[in-house]
């Protein structure tokens, strides 16, 4: 018997929490592959945020630490300056990221830490039950936004990878999405890249991911596939913002 | 080392690295600051690792990472810096990784100011953090005996896997006094069974959190805490006693103002009065034992703090209502004189006070 698609080695059998639809699998399997593909999965040391992923210590084939809400950033810091040579990935909702720890994800890039963060943007606070993220998209109903978010309140969403790449040591910044096949090959492309980034010792590296979350955006696993498609990418550009090497 | 002239900020920082102290990351804050500007000159000499942090947030959170990571590693704060680390405590404490936190507290509540104050007692021995935890808490009364306890800070730390405090105020942190140094023999080479090191393909991954979503998980790991904290206070009460024989009253006191609570005892000595000391130097554990000491002689206790009376909740739970308890204490930066207190002692001694 051939085998022709198994499971990354590069993630445990442990089941996840994750809803049916909710691209946070997708994103993690990524991850899991290219450090698998790239041989790095043995000397890579990982830190897993506060938010549905917070379980993800269990589901990555590798050492894990369970940081302080939006705090990842600055505790990959310390272990990538403990262990200078190996390999360090934060990953990281949009609560943690982009709310309670920006100050944290913002000076990493500005320190130009070596080290990867996996961004996953989904528009929402997907554990705690559906709330207004930054990232939410205006007019979008969540729990703390009921009527749709208003920029008059609320400001306009949030985009990261923009800001990030203002930063002279973000050597790395790039969004993709992971709601087609084909979104899915360019989103690992572009992990892996960040990835090789840290390895090569250019800096900081970031991957913004836009995911969903059928459950609290109150839509089918197909028709959040396609909010992804219709409302996201509109607002979120798929796009690289900075390659090292490349011209600023 | 020969005894040297040093500036206790200075000490403090050269000590750890004596004591193989690598990793550093901390946040500018008055009056500990020269503690982290020597980081910064001295730590990459030896190889180690500087990082000012863009917060005492952050600097906890380097902290965690790098305790999980098996290195020696320290921060340093005052007060209101102290308050933004409370979290980052309780995270590093439930998942049992070894650091060492030096508080050079000063004047509250609020931004307060600069002076010297002891008014972190509460904030130093109940924590601000979520959960039931402890940490191991020193509080020096000479630069010798600071620079003696941050070393051995780290040797405890490792052993109980607990976050250990070294509690001292602007005074200490300011001063100058001779000390001497010891290199210490650092036991950084040890393999280190929980450390996140990445498996090389060696070893089982490891992770390290503090998530225990199963009440009867979570139950568990505290009673594993516990089980360690009462090991830690039967084995590391520490405390000075001080003319304990007849004394007619024992005065309680720690850390800076104790230096000046001895003058006041040898003051009143040459009146013909007699005043023991307790001098705690572990705040936790709570030396409890010295209270076994107080003679019959004693009419009371009085407490002397550099605040509006922390302290002297554990030293009434300590006492057991067996003597009263009275307190004298200033605060806001402002020192009382030998004199104050001894008149204090006497005022209670007369009646005038209870
Ligand atoms: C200090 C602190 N504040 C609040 C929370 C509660 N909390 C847990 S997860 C979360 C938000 C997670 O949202 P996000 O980062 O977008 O991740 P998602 O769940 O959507 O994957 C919040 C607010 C917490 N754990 N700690
Ligand atoms: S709540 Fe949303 S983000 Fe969380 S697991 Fe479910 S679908 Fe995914």
């Amino acid at each position: 018997m051939t085998v022709l698609f198994e499971k990354t080695s590069g993630l445990t059998d442990e089941p996840t929490i994750y809803c049916p639809g909710c691209s946070h699998g997708i994103i993690q399997r990524l991850v899991a592959e290219v450090l698998d593909e790239l041989g790095l999965m043995d000397s890579t040391i990982g830190v897993a945020a506060v938010g549905c992923s917070v379980l993800s210590y269990n589901y990555f084939n590798c050492d894990m630490l369970g940081a302080a809400h939006g705090r990842a950033p600055a505790s990959a810091t310390g272990i990538k300056r403990v262990h200078p040579g190996k390999m360090v990935f934060t990953y990281q909702g949009d609560g943690d990221l982009a709310s309670i720890g920006t100050a944290e994800i913002i000076h990493a890039a500005v320190r130009g830490e070596k080290i990867t963060a996996i961004f996953v943007n989904n528009a929402i606070y997907g554990m705690t039950g559906g709330q207004m993220a930054p990232t939410t998209l205006l007019g979008q109903k969540t729990s703390t936004s009921p009527d749709g978010r208003k920029a008059e309140s609320a400001g306009m969403p949030i985009r990261m990878c923009e800001m990030l790449a203002t930063l002279e040591g973000a050597a790395f910044v790039e969004r993709v999405a992971v709601n087609t096949p084909a979104h899915i090959r360019s989103a690992k492309q572009a992990i892996r890249q960040a990835f090789k980034t840290q390895q090569a010792g250019q800096g900081f590296s970031i991957v913004e991911v836009l995911s969903s979350c059928p459950t609290n955006w109150k839509l089918t696993p197909v028709a959040a596939m396609q909010w992804v498609e219709d409302q996201m990418i509109p607002y979120y550009p798929l796009k690289n913002f900075r390659t090292p090497g490349e011209a600023r | 080392m020969a005894k040297v002239l040093m500036k206790g900020n200075e000490a403090i920082a050269l000590a750890a690295i004596k004591a193989g102290c690598r990793y550093y990351f901390g946040y500018p804050i008055t009056p500990q600051t020269e503690l982290l500007e020597y980081m910064a000159s001295e730590l990459p000499k030896v190889g180690g690792v500087f990082v000012q942090a863009e917060s005492e947030v952050a600097a906890i959170n380097m902290v965690y990472g790098a305790a999980a990571a098996g290195g020696r590693v320290m921060t340093t704060t005052s007060s209101p810096g102290y308050a933004l680390m409370q979290e980052g405590i309780s995270y590093i404490a439930a998942a049992e990784t070894p650091c060492v936190i030096v508080n050079i507290s000063r004047g509250g509540p609020g931004l307060g100011n600069i002076q010297p104050a002891q008014s972190d007692y509460f904030q130093n021995t109940r924590g601000g953090g979520s959960g039931d935890y402890r940490l191991l808490i020193f509080a020096p009364a000479s630069l010798q005996e600071t620079v003696d306890l941050v070393q051995e800070s780290f040797t405890l730390a490792q052993k109980y896997r607990m976050v250990v405090l070294i509690s001292a105020d602007g005074m200490l942190g300011q001063m100058m006094e001779p000390v001497d140094i010891k290199e210490v023999d650092s036991p950084e080479d040890e393999e280190k069974q929980w450390a996140l090191t990445a498996t090389e393909g060696k070893r089982p991954p490891r992770a390290i959190y503090s998530l225990y979503l199963d009440p009867v998980e979570l139950e568990k790991a505290n009673e594993r805490l516990q089980a360690n904290y009462e090991k830690v206070s039967k084995l590391e009460e520490r405390y000075e006693l001080l003319q304990m024989d007849d004394a007619q009253l024992v005065i309680v006191t720690y850390g800076s103002v104790s230096r000046i609570v001895k003058s006041a005892i040898s003051l009143l000595a040459g009146e013909g009065i007699k005043v023991g000391l307790i001098r705690p130097i572990s705040l936790w554990p709570f030396p409890k034992k010295a209270f076994e000491q107080i003679p019959d002689s004693a009419k009371g206790l009085l407490t002397v703090e550099l605040s509006r009376g922390q302290m002297v909740d554990d030293v009434r739970i300590a006492a057991k209502g067996a003597l009263p308890v009275h307190f004298y204490g200033r605060c806001g930066g402002m020192i009382p004189s030998p004199r104050e207190i001894a008149d204090e002692v006497k005022r209670i001694l007369r009646g005038d006070k209870s």
